[in-house]
């Protein structure tokens, strides 16, 4: 027996040696496959009386124990490093760049568009669209704006005809929407706008949104918060607003609103208009055939250009038509 | 409107500063434009005589003139033609110094001293004239500071008014205004009636009462027109921006400023008989003021005399009739001309006047008399003359009427979203002008003043009142309205998620112009011809586009002049054509690609985008969408004529996809292989709303097979035949090969598919596979002659 206390001995001598999974499984076989050396050792047990076989077949068991879990450890030990090697031939460097797209981006004035429409659908307003190609009465006369009217001259209109034009605001699709619904309405109406009119600040077509509420029971003083809340959402600033006195045909009464943009040199706000609004003229009502003593409502118009110039800082109005891709990627 | 605040400090003067007035006017509604002092900054001129003058030995357009500065006598050297003895004029002194810093210094010109210099208004910053010195009235004070002399110590306000308030378009009103806000009664100069002393009157008809419902003439005889303008009326015309010619014209405009009324005078002796007002007849003509010759049309009002037109009414005399130097009788005329009648009259004649401005806007129809008495007065005190009596002609039938209004303190309140006590309102109105006429159980009865044509409804007095209480001290509520519930069509997508889409796959988008240029249009939608703007900004801009394509590709020229390899844009937007009667305006989505599929990268080379890039990015949109869209290859003028898809939903056409024309990319000077896709966004935007299958837990069978087809068969006809033989149980079918080669025989093309079946209910068997497999072998092999590839 004192043999295989030996065999154990070389056995873990040479696992201790192995250098590869191979060599590893060549000593399993070695020792403790069918003819492996400690295997053997079994055969000898015949020789023994019955009282000793126990006791060394025991002994034999515990060896090829001891072996196996030598093979056992050094396996795994072997695996870890050929893994770990196998990794390290994968590395890569990961400070290229992606493959693939780059992204595009949309417009600056969508992008000012969809924040404005954003506001208005949480506040319950639908989103409306109307002709660009508009006649002359939805444009004009049903916003009480007949033809001898001198605010005509304020609007440089773009005609096909004596009776079909350009829009020259958004306001015909307030007229469009209460034409074909009934009140009550919450509704905004974004789009394309034109004026025959180019120089630096002007182009000949530009964006408005234009919004409208009706409803049995509204004042000058909800149309104050509705205007107010919204710039503030926009500009993400507890701004100051300002209502002031002034004129348009389909309002009444009317006002230009002012936010608070900076200071003057000697200290005071910095005024800047922003958008206009009003209470509905009653004889908007009456074209679109709604009872003013029933219902009242207030309109609101914006320039969307101006305020994602203002927002961006973007400082010349005609880039937004160039579509320089320069410029267009600044807003993805 | 412009005008000078020392002047309306005349008729009302508030204890605020000029900003502080500025301010308040603009939140009154009159907003202020903007100011500027009336001269230059200037210190140390004062009022100089000029003693002598001798011409200078060494320089001939110079003048040697000893000047009195008030306390002593000094020689100053002078150019100017008009420098001559006896003259009073701004001396700035040794030291002075004028507007743009420029100091006064003794010198040496052409060897002679100078000490001084004798000003131009031009030099002190009053006006761009430089036609020689300022000349003062002989009688001003040698000596004193010119500043002071003329009260220089003054800005110049410009009102932005709105087109309703006519009303402010004068001292008188602007004065009002202030008073109202200040609580203040402007002071208004006394008007006495002017008394007749001799009993000649012109003879005034009026043929269109509808156009001309008042018109007041009388006759000043034996005027000296030689007579300067005074000083303090010149200076009041320039701080208002209009230019003294002579004082009879000098007083129609100094009244027409401060009260509001235009007014024109004649010289009388050019008038034949009588004056007439009349619409104009067929081709007359008349050669205005200004010089220009107008052929006038039958819907102008004129002023005529028995033979000729002497004025187009409201808007400018004529030249021949106007007064000169030499006139010694005037014909003063003061009217209310409607403002319908007029509006665009001026326009059309290539004017724009100050009367023009306001009698479309609505002058107060009772102005006349009291302006005419008061425009005599001045005229009498500057030229003489001798006064006839007024002639009016009016026709109350066409004369606006005075009108009330009831104001309903329960409308106010709810309007404005608050109740201001009853005396705040009636005071309000009061100083306004608004009288109240009659106290109602729930409000008031306004009388509405003749001035403020712009009052007609209820509403117009609610807006008085809230523009004096101040629009900022109203409340802020929130609207109560409850919001009711939209129906959410969920089958139909927003336009914003195909913009995402598409932003997602690299493409920008961009936003071009709606009217474009012809020729370009012509190019890329030969088969259409845009709609064209009467009155283009210019003609590359000058008709509506009808397709999106054509400002697309102008942008991409844009880009591509400015190194840009790799362009990707997506636009929305309408399109508009022609449709008999009909303009028919269709929303469309359109987009252009060129350059490298990829950003130049260093991994996936630089392929061009081609054919089926663009493709499978739509197909990625349609199932986006819910929508299935067939490819058909088909023809466009401006496309690839084999590389051209016409896009098909159920049949109906929907859009196209194709590779811009080599031809019509040359005409366009674009570069690269250009992509191209249009398609009518509303037949697209509607899908469909999911509806769960039940998963089928049966496996799914996969036969792959492998064909040559000829030049004329296309993927569409065998996919078409081998679903029709494929049984209802197959699931997909997918292209995996397509190839091309010379070992196919010409124009072949090997394609290899796989298909795939499987049933809800069961495990489908071997032999109904087998047979269904075999069923489209022999279809294809029969239908579209294709041999199986071995």
């Amino acid at each position: 027996m004192e043999n295989l206390e030996q065999l154990v001995q070389d056995g873990l001598t040479a696992v201790e040696k192995a250098d590869s999974l191979q060599a590893l499984d060549q000593i399993r076989v070695e020792y403790l496959g069918k003819k492996g050396a400690i295997t053997q050792q079994a055969k000898t047990l015949g020789k023994l009386s019955a009282e000793e076989r126990p006791a060394a077949g025991q002994k034999i068991n515990e060896a090829k124990g001891q072996v196996e879990q030598a093979i056992n450890a050094k396996r795994s030990n072997l695996e870890r490093v050929a893994i770990e090697q196998k990794l390290a031939g994968e590395s890569i460097d990961v400070s290229l760049p992606g493959r693939g797209q780059d992204l595009g981006g949309l417009h600056p004035v969508t992008r000012t568009l969809q924040r404005i429409e954003e506001f208005f659908s949480r506040a319950g307003y639908t989103v409306e669209q109307g002709p660009e190609i508009e006649d002359d009465y939805h444009n004009f006369e049903a916003l009480n704006i007949p033809g001898h009217h001198p605010a005509r001259a304020m609007h440089d209109t773009f005609y096909f005809n004596p009776g079909t034009l350009l829009r020259t605001h958004t306001s015909p699709v307030q007229i469009r929407t209460m034409e074909a619904g009934k009140p009550p309405f919450r509704m905004i109406c974004p789009g394309r706008v034109y004026r025959c009119d180019s120089d630096m600040t002007h182009t000949p077509m530009f964006h408005q949104v234009e919004g409208l509420l009706v409803e049995k029971n509204v004042s000058f003083a909800d149309l104050k918060s509705t205007v107010e809340e919204f710039l503030r959402v926009f500009f993400e600033r507890d701004l100051q607003v300002r209502f002031r006195p002034s004129y348009f045909p389909f309002t009444e009464p009317s006002a230009e609103v002012d936010i608070e943009w900076g200071r003057e040199a000697d200290g005071s706000i910095k005024w800047l208009e922003i958008m206009g609004c009003g209470m509905v003229h009653p004889k908007v009502f009456g074209y679109c055939g709604i009872d003013a003593e029933e219902y009242r409502g207030f309109a609101f118009g914006m320039g969307v250009e101006r305020l994602a110039m203002l927002r961006y800082g973007v400082n010349d109005l005609r880039m937004f038509f160039e579509n320089d891709l320069r410029f267009l990627r600044q807003f993805r | 409107m412009k005008f000078s605040e020392q002047w309306l400090r005349e008729w009302v003067n508030p204890e605020i500063n000029s900003q502080q007035l500025m301010d308040q006017i603009t939140m009154a509604g009159l907003e202020v434009d903007g100011f500027e002092p009336v001269a230059g900054k200037f210190d140390g001129v004062v009022v100089g005589e000029v003693q002598s003058v001798e011409p200078h030995p060494d320089a001939d357009k110079l003048r040697v003139c000893q000047v009195n500065d008030g306390t002593q006598v000094v020689q100053v050297v002078c150019g100017a033609p008009n420098v001559r003895q006896g003259l009073k004029v701004p001396f700035a002194v040794v030291g002075a110094v004028l507007p743009g810093d420029f100091k006064i210094r003794k010198a040496k010109l052409r060897g002679q001293p100078s000490e001084g210099m004798l000003c131009s208004e031009s030099e002190l910053g009053l006006s761009e004239s430089h036609e020689g010195l300022m000349e003062l009235p002989s009688d001003a004070p040698v000596g004193a500071s010119l500043s002071d002399y003329l009260k220089l110590n003054d800005v110049a306000i410009d009102v932005d008014l709105t087109p309703n308030r006519s009303d402010c378009l004068s001292i008188k009103g602007i004065a009002r205004e202030v008073g109202v806000l200040n609580s203040l009664v402007p002071e208004a100069p006394q008007i006495e009636p002017v008394e007749a002393v001799h009993s000649e009157v012109p003879d005034i008809r009026v043929d269109a009462p509808e156009g001309c419902p008042r018109y007041l003439g009388r006759i000043l005889r034996n005027v000296n027109l030689q007579a300067e303008t005074p000083l303090w009326m010149q200076e009041k015309l320039r701080r208002s921006g209009v230019r003294s010619i002579d004082a009879a014209v000098d007083v129609t405009n100094f009244v027409m400023l401060e009260q509001g009324q235009p007014m024109h005078a004649f010289d009388r002796d050019e008038i034949s008989k009588g004056i007439v007002v009349r619409m104009a007849r067929p081709a007359e003509k008349l050669v205005l003021l200004d010089g220009q010759e107008v052929e006038l049309t039958e819907q102008t009002l004129v002023i005529a005399d028995h033979e000729k037109p002497i004025a187009i009414a409201g808007v400018m005399g004529g030249e021949h009739s106007g007064v000169s130097a030499k006139t010694r009788d005037l014909v003063l005329e003061a009217a209310y001309f409607d403002p319908i009648t007029l509006a665009g009259k001026a326009r059309h004649y290539g004017l724009h006047t100050d009367a023009s401005h306001r009698f479309e806007r609505g002058v107060d129809y009772e102005l006349a008399r009291d302006t005419m008495e008061r425009a005599t007065q001045l005229l009498m005190e500057i030229v003489g003359g001798e006064p006839g009596e007024i002639v009016e002609v009016s026709s109350a039938k066409h004369l606006p009427k005075a009108h009330s209004i009831d104001l309903r303190s329960k409308r106010l309140a709810d309007v404005l979203g608050l109740e201001i006590d009853r005396t705040t309102v009636e005071e309000i109105l009061t100083r306004l002008g608004l009288r109240v006429e009659k106290l109602l159980k729930d409000g008031w009865r306004i009388l509405v003043p003749s001035f403020r044509p712009d009052i007609s409804i209820e509403e117009d007095l609610i807006e008085e009142v809230g523009r004096i209480y101040g629009y900022n001290n109203l409340p802020v509520t929130e609207p109560t309205g409850s919001l009711g519930l939209r129906v959410n069509d969920e089958a139909t997508r927003p336009v914003s998620a195909i913009q995402s889409y598409f932003v997602s796959h690299g493409y920008q988008e961009a936003i071009t112009y709606s009217f474009v240029d012809p020729k370009v249009q012509a190019q890329v939608d030969p088969e259409h011809e845009g709609i064209a703007l009467a009155n283009p900004i210019s003609s590359d801009l000058s008709v509506m586009r009808t397709t999106l394509w054509s400002g697309l590709l102008k942008t991409v020229a844009h880009n591509q002049n400015r190194q840009q390899p790799r362009i990707r844009l997506f636009e929305t937007g309408l399109r508009f054509l022609q449709d008999g009667q009909r303009i028919d305006q269709q929303p469309m989505l359109a987009g252009v690609v060129v350059g490298p599929q990829y950003p130049e990268n260093w991994v996936n080379g630089r392929r061009t985008t081609d054919f089926f890039d663009v493709k499978g990015e739509l197909e990625g949109l349609f199932s986006l969408l819910g929508i299935e869209i067939g490819f058909v290859g088909s023809r466009h003028p401006a496309l690839h004529p084999g590389q051209t898809a016409e896009l098909l939903r159920d049949g109906e056409h929907v859009g196209w996809l194709g590779t811009l024309h080599p031809q019509v990319q040359k005409n366009l000077e674009l570069n690269g292989t250009i992509l191209m896709f249009e398609l009518s966004l509303n037949s697209i935007i509607t899908g469909y709303v999911p509806n769960f299958k039940e998963i089928s837990k049966f496996p799914e069978v996969r036969r792959d097979l492998a064909i040559i087809i000829g030049g004329d068969v296309s993927f569409a006809d065998v996919e078409r035949v081998a679903r029709k033989h494929a049984g209802e149980r197959l699931t997909a079918l997918r292209a995996f090969d397509v190839y091309e080669g010379e070992s196919l025989g010409e124009g072949n093309r090997s394609l290899a598919l796989s298909l795939f079946w499987q049933h809800p209910e069961r495990t489908l068997n071997e032999d109904e596979v087998h047979s269904l497999f075999n069923g489209v072998i022999d279809a294809l092999k029969e239908e579209l002659g294709a041999t199986l590839r071995s």
